[in-house]
């Protein structure tokens, strides 16, 4: 049994609560009590049903005014597969939320109300999971009931968001015609819909192959801590734990330690202190090294021949998440994985407008919400890959020196 | 399917040991909030496993209620001594009389509330700066929606509309003084996720986990142990059950259920039978109000 994690975006009333509550009512990951609580809370809804929204609705906050305003994790097995769902709502936070949600996520599922069709919220959801490279999108077209299970419709969209997906290069996008509230084609196929030959939308969720999603064959390493254990019997012990962030390392192998340059050999390597031959992403894994060489936390160990960009300045894309704009000239520092810098924005070259990606000029500040093209500084050099090729090691974050905030997304041109 | 495969147990674990070695980097004075229960078990196995084979870098705190089952501070003892780690206790029952706090009354008299003194009071005494939590996030609806590393100000407090975002693999750290960060490694696993990995590598659980025969009264439905602490009324029945607990809190205000499982395939299969949560089916005080979780770690409870 595997893991997936994905993401649902839609407008606000497209169905989202809904069909988060379905997936978890229908695949039998509501408890008996949780479902008594809702009953209680749904008691005074005239027509007796319960509200499958409110299951998915957190925070008291958001219960008084009715309105989902943060990221919230989601969790449910099949037989097959265990799920987390970042459930990241529609509302003025919006992209600061789907950016945060879909940072984890191997699959997005935009909705779309069949009433409506692709609208803006669709291309903007659909731009950012292009720019955070989401590797599975489905577009799940809901009230399907409200259409009366059109087929013309559902096709009309499908030729609509295949446009916008070309556009964006989107890849491996599946369209499943669903209704949220009645259940066709969440867990099982749908009667009604009998002109659809997919699959359900769990059972696609079950089979998607994300095998491919991790990458063997470049090899990332970036040390988070190092173990010193100074005991009678270790020690000489020095080992440098950290997670394999893309790729396999063995034994015996030659590698690079970076930014320094350094050169030398794995002589071992433990996966929960059992020793092993290899490991591999995204095993949390401890290197040793045939040579005393000085490396702290932050430094990557890389195989020769097979080197990362080694840097310091530095072409980003920002996604801003802090109420505080950005100016030019502003300093942060920026965290890769466990690498912690010194930063400074030197330049903003372009905003990038979110619902058509045309660049436009930056006047003022960098608002919440804008995604920009920058140049970035930093005091000493990162060993990255541009986030277009590699997620895992192209991605950062900058945080405010004065309030600690984590501000911005960074993806690493 | 390729042999550099993780299946879900694997990925968790690895999350889970990132964040540890995360805490144990980023932070001077780092500390385990040690419950006695499986998950805070299984929290400090998955700490022994990222800095094997070094010692866990930071003390098992347990924050004693005074309400304990013998059974599991047993157990706390003998696992602190195994894994070779620091263990600090710090007592509900001294900051009561030290500050002069009104003990709860009634017939399940829980001093859940009163742990919240206890613990700020020994954060500030260590100057903790992390506190590390066994919190998951499908116990409880607030809990969702709580990041990973999840700052909380000099009072302890959790504030909903002012979390950092938390992106990627990327956990910042960064606090002011005075402030400290709760994080919680096992966020994504669910219940029964801890009952497989507890299965899978072979972890050691107090007694009080497996079926057992206990003298029992029943209280709206669920099963509460007599103890020094309850002590039945006039038209309570006392009952004996083979019981065994889903939790491990206080035993004024955790109950348990009837049950014949003795060892973990059997509890396993019974938890996949049932569908009641554990949060619902185990603490007496949960039920009061759905946002007394929420109001909970606003004041600074775990
Ligand atoms: N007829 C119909 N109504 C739906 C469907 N899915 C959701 N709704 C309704 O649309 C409204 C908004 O749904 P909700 O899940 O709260 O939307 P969210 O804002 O995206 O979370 C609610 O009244 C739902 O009952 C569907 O498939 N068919």
């Amino acid at each position: 049994m595997d893991l997936l994690r994905f993401i649902t975006a839609g407008s606000v009333d497209d169905g989202k609560s809904t069909l988060i509550g379905r997936l978890l009512y229908d695949s039998k990951n509501i408890l008996v009590d949780q479902l008594e609580a809702l009953e209680k809370s749904t008691k005074n809804r005239t027509d007796g049903s319960v509200d499958l929204a409110l299951l998915t609705d957190g925070l008291r906050a958001e219960r008084e005014q009715g309105i989902t305003i943060d990221v919230a994790y989601r969790y449910f097995t099949t037989p097959k597969r265990k799920f987390i769902i970042a459930d990241a709502p529609g509302h003025v936070q919006y992209t600061r939320n789907m950016i945060t949600g879909a940072s984890n996520a191997s699959l997005i599922i935009v909705l779309v109300d069949a009433r409506q069709g692709v609208v803006e919220q669709t291309r903007r959801h659909s731009i950012i999971a292009s720019l955070l490279k989401i590797p599975h999108v489905v577009v799940a077209i809901n009230k399907m009931d409200l259409v009366e299970y059109s087929q013309d419709i559902f096709n009309n969209i499908v030729i609509d968001y295949a446009e916008v997906a070309k556009q964006l290069g989107l890849k491996n996008v599946t369209y499943i015609p669903i209704s949220a509230l009645k259940g066709d084609n969440i867990v099982d196929k749908s009667e009604i819909i009998d002109w659809y030959d997919g699959k359900p939308l769990l059972e696609f969720l079950e089979e998607v192959d994300t095998a491919h999603d991790i990458d063997l064959d470049n090899a990332r390493f970036q040390v988070q801590f190092v173990i010193r254990p100074q005991t009678e019997e270790l020690h000489d012990y020095r080992g440098y734990a950290g997670k394999i962030i893309s790729g396999i390392y063995k034994k015996g192998e030659k590698v690079k330690v970076l930014p320094a340059g350094l050169e030398t050999t794995i002589s071992k390597l433990e996966v929960g202190g059992r020793e092993v031959e290899e490991v591999f992403a995204p095993q949390a894994a401890v290197i040793q090294l045939a040579d005393d060489i000085d490396i702290s936390r932050g430094d990557a160990i890389v195989k020769t021949g097979d080197t990362p960009v080694v840097g310091n300045e530095l072409e980003v894309l920002l996604c801003w998440l802090d109420d505080k704009p950005l100016q030019t000239g502003n300093k942060y520092y920026l965290q890769h994985n466990s690498r912690l810098v010194r930063a400074v924005v030197r330049s903003i070259e372009y905003k990038l407008d979110v619902n058509t990606l045309q660049q436009q000029p930056v006047e003022g500040g960098v608002k919440l919400n804008e995604v920009v093209k920058a140049t970035i500084k930093t005091a000493s050099p990162l060993v990255y890959d541009p986030y277009d090729q590699f997620v895992v090691n192209g991605s950062a974050i900058l945080v405010d020196e004065t309030s600690n905030s984590t501000v911005a997304a960074v993806l690493l041109q | 399917m390729s042999k550099y495969h993780l299946d879900y147990l694997e990925q968790l674990e690895a999350e889970s040991i990132h964040i540890f070695r995360e805490v144990a980097a980023q932070f001077e004075r780092p500390a385990l909030l040690f419950s006695g229960g499986k998950d805070s078990i299984t929290m400090v196995h998955l700490a022994k496993k990222a800095f094997a084979p070094g010692k866990i870098p930071f003390p098992l705190v347990h924050i004693d209620t005074g309400h304990n089952f013998p059974e599991a501070l047993e157990f706390r003892d003998w696992l602190a001594k195994e894994v070779n780690a620091t263990l600090v206790v710090r007592k509900v029952e001294d900051t009561i009389k030290e500050k002069n706090l009104t003990e709860p009354k009634g017939k399940f008299p829980s001093r859940n509330w009163l742990q919240t003194y206890t613990l700020l009071d020994t954060i500030e005494e260590f100057k903790f700066d992390a506190c590390i939590g066994g919190a998951r996030r499908d116990e409880e609806k607030a809990r969702a929606k709580e990041r990973i590393f999840s700052v909380r100000d000099e009072f302890g407090q959790w504030n909903p509309k002012l979390q950092r975002p938390e992106l990627w693999n990327i956990y910042n750290g960064r606090i002011h003084k005075g402030e400290n960060v709760r994080v919680f490694p096992i966020s994504n696993w669910t219940e029964l996720d801890i009952w497989n990995y507890i299965r899978k590598e072979n972890i050691d659980l107090p007694s009080i986990y497996f079926a057992h025969e206990r003298q029992v009264i029943e209280h709206e439905g669920q099963l509460v142990a007599i103890s020094e602490f309850v002590q039945p009324d006039a038209n309570d029945v006392v009952l004996t059950k083979q019981v065994r607990y889903r939790t491990v809190g206080d035993m004024t205000c955790t109950a348990a259920v009837e049950s014949t499982a003795a060892n973990l395939d059997e509890v396993i299969n019974e938890i996949i039978a049932t569908r009641i949560s554990e949060r619902g089916e185990t603490r007496i005080d949960d039920k009061v109000t759905e946002a007394a979780m929420e109001d909970r770690k606003k004041n600074g409870y775990f």
